[in-house]
């Protein structure tokens, strides 16, 4: 772990050195040049013996939204803004690639990245541990070891909260690992891995999947491709149910229909309008059971149960989540959250705007956006009118095959808020092998895009 | 004035009191400031493709997707433009192109033709 630099040290003088920089950034920039010498007599004022002062932005969370801000904020300030990652796991685990873990085609260490890049190439300190409290009022962090940091901006890209709670019986299920998630990449992909080939040929893979919106939209989808391919390679008289809450296949739902009929016929079955509402979890070997709403009981040997999310308890708990007390509101323009000022809210804890899935590309596109306006509030630039996101989402459907969904998507000024560019965006014709290749090639790209 | 000057430290430097430098560097400004709002835009318009073409146009090593960086400016809107129209077949770039005006493929291109390889 990175030792804290002096100046963490000294929360209380934060204010004081906020306002310096802050008189400083709105001086007319003739004045603010010539402003050294007052600066310094106004330091000097203060008594303040600290460093001199430099926009601190801190940034929680170093998944795809807050790795990508916290190298973009450096590169686009030309190192000028001092940036602190705030991130509790040693590496980053990719979500996008880590259903080909659980069908066995890939393996955890080759979805695996370090944080030393950011360090080592971009000057970001990064800090592992975790942010216990935020107090937005006095602009400073608590961290779990008891540090307290103070920013002059916070970039907060935490993720989603599994509300285990909205099914019954799950969080006890879970806490003992019977049932998993594994809807963040990393130990609970293997342990899922681990559960399918312990599973008897013959056996029932059930996944339920909650109400959009959620982390991922065609992720429980290609994990059901991924596991029939496992199954139709390992254990061929097993089944495959998908339990869906929606109406509906929410991501490419004919691509992904006919995979299922094309390739693992009598294997996969698809039910939609199932909302899982209980769970009795079996003893090792035996088989689970959910519950739903409306429709049957089902069971099934391995049981993958998604409820129902929303933004990570930090953003709640700091006040942030004030879309349905689920999802943390911005202003598009700039992320900012609408909460709270000089809080920048990324990725899928943000309510995100029509079309906007929560993904790992959407994610790394908005720190982006939220980078560049962060710069240009701090150099006292209008920030720019028009900014651009786009998202590219492979989702592989056996080994090699991978179907793909596409959009970009504009600023619009009137509605204040991104809508998708008409004409632009669409689908794969069908699954492929070529994109199998650039979706791997996808991977590589945006991870060093993100972390190198 | 430059970003970079702009959010340093000014304090942090030797004082500067030369009035001839600083009345060149005054009359400089509002051109200079501009032009790097427009550089910072730039910037962030670029690194909507930076996600699969590499941070700068620099294709991640060993990735396989295409770099950007180094193109020359014809040759990047001509690409562009052969995506939008489907002249140019491809997995994905027929469709996101299709979400980028003229004036922005022109502002890829300046972008990308200056960066180093």
């Amino acid at each position: 772990m990175n030792r804290l630099p002096p100046l963490l040290t000294a929360p209380l003088a934060l204010s004081e050195r906020r306002r310096t920089w802050l008189q400083q950034a709105t001086l007319p920039l003739a004045a603010r040049f010539l402003g050294g010498s007052g600066l310094a007599a106004l330091a000097g004022c203060a008594g303040t013996t600290l460093p001199p002062p430099r926009t601190q932005v801190l940034v929680v969370g170093g998944g795809f939204g807050g790795a990508t801000a916290a190298k973009y904020l450096r590169l686009f300030s030309g190192g000028r803004v001092d940036v602190t990652l705030v991130e509790p796991d040693a590496d980053f685990v990719s979500c996008p690639i880590s259903n080909l873990v659980i069908g066995g085609h890939r393996r955890l260490v080759e979805i695996t990245q370090p944080y030393g890049t950011l360090v080592s190439r971009h000057g970001v300190r990064v800090l592992h541990d975790r942010v216990a409290a935020i107090d937005p009022a006095q602009r400073r962090a608590t961290l779990g070891s008891g540090a307290v940091i103070g920013y002059d901006k916070l970039v907060l890209s935490p993720g989603v909260e599994l509300q285990l709670d909205t099914v019954e019986g799950l969080r006890a299920a879970q806490g003992d690992g019977r049932l998993l998630q594994a809807w963040k990449a990393g130990p609970e992909t293997q342990a899922l891995r681990a559960q399918l080939e312990a599973m008897p040929d013959g056996g029932t893979f059930a996944i339920t999947i909650p109400e959009a919106p959620y982390r991922c939209p065609p992720g429980p989808y290609e994990r059901a491709c991924q596991v029939a391919s496992y199954f139709q390679a390992a254990k061929p008289r097993s089944k495959v149910l998908i339990l869906d809450a929606n109406p509906d296949v929410t991501s490419k739902p004919a691509l992904f229909k006919k995979a299922w009929a094309e390739l693992y016929p009598d294997m996969v079955e698809y039910r939609p309008q199932h909302k899982a509402v209980s769970v009795s979890a079996a003893a090792p070997g035996g088989r689970h059971t959910v519950r739903f709403e409306v429709q049957d009981d089902v069971q099934a040997e391995v049981l993958n149960v998604l409820p129902a999310m929303r933004a990570n308890p930090l953003a709640v708990a700091t006040g942030l989540a004030n879309a349905n007390a689920r999802w943390c509101a911005v202003d598009y323009l700039t992320f900012e959250s609408t909460a709270a000022r000089d809080i920048h809210v990324l990725g899928d804890a943000m309510l995100a705007a029509p079309a906007m899935p929560k993904s790992g590309h959407m994610a790394n596109g908005q720190a982006k956006v939220a980078a560049a306006a962060i710069v240009a509030r701090l150099a006292g630039w209008e920030v720019n009118p028009e900014p651009m996101l786009t998202n590219t989402c492979y989702s592989f459907v056996d080994g090699a095959q991978v179907v793909h969904v596409a959009s970009v998507h504009a600023y619009v000024a009137a509605e204040k808020t991104f809508k998708t560019v008409p004409g632009s965006g669409g689908l794969s014709p069908a699954a492929n092998q070529r994109e199998g290749t650039m979706a791997w090639a996808w991977a590589r790209a945006i991870w060093a895009d993100t972390l190198a | 004035m430059r970003l970079r000057a702009v959010l340093a430290q000014p304090h942090a430097r030797p004082v500067i009191h030369h009035g001839a430098l600083l009345l060149a560097l005054m009359s400089g400004l509002s051109a200079h400031a501009a032009a790097d709002v427009t550089a910072l835009r730039t910037e962030a318009l670029a690194a909507s493709c930076a996600a699969c073409h590499g941070t700068a146009g620099q294709a991640a090593p060993g990735a396989g997707l295409p770099a950007l960086a180094g193109l020359p400016r014809e040759v990047f809107i001509a690409q562009m433009t052969a995506f939008k129209t489907g002249q140019r077949e491809a997995t994905v770039m027929h469709q996101l192109a299709k979400g980028y005006s003229e004036a922005q493929i022109a502002q890829l291109a300046g972008y990308f033709a200056a960066q180093p390889r």
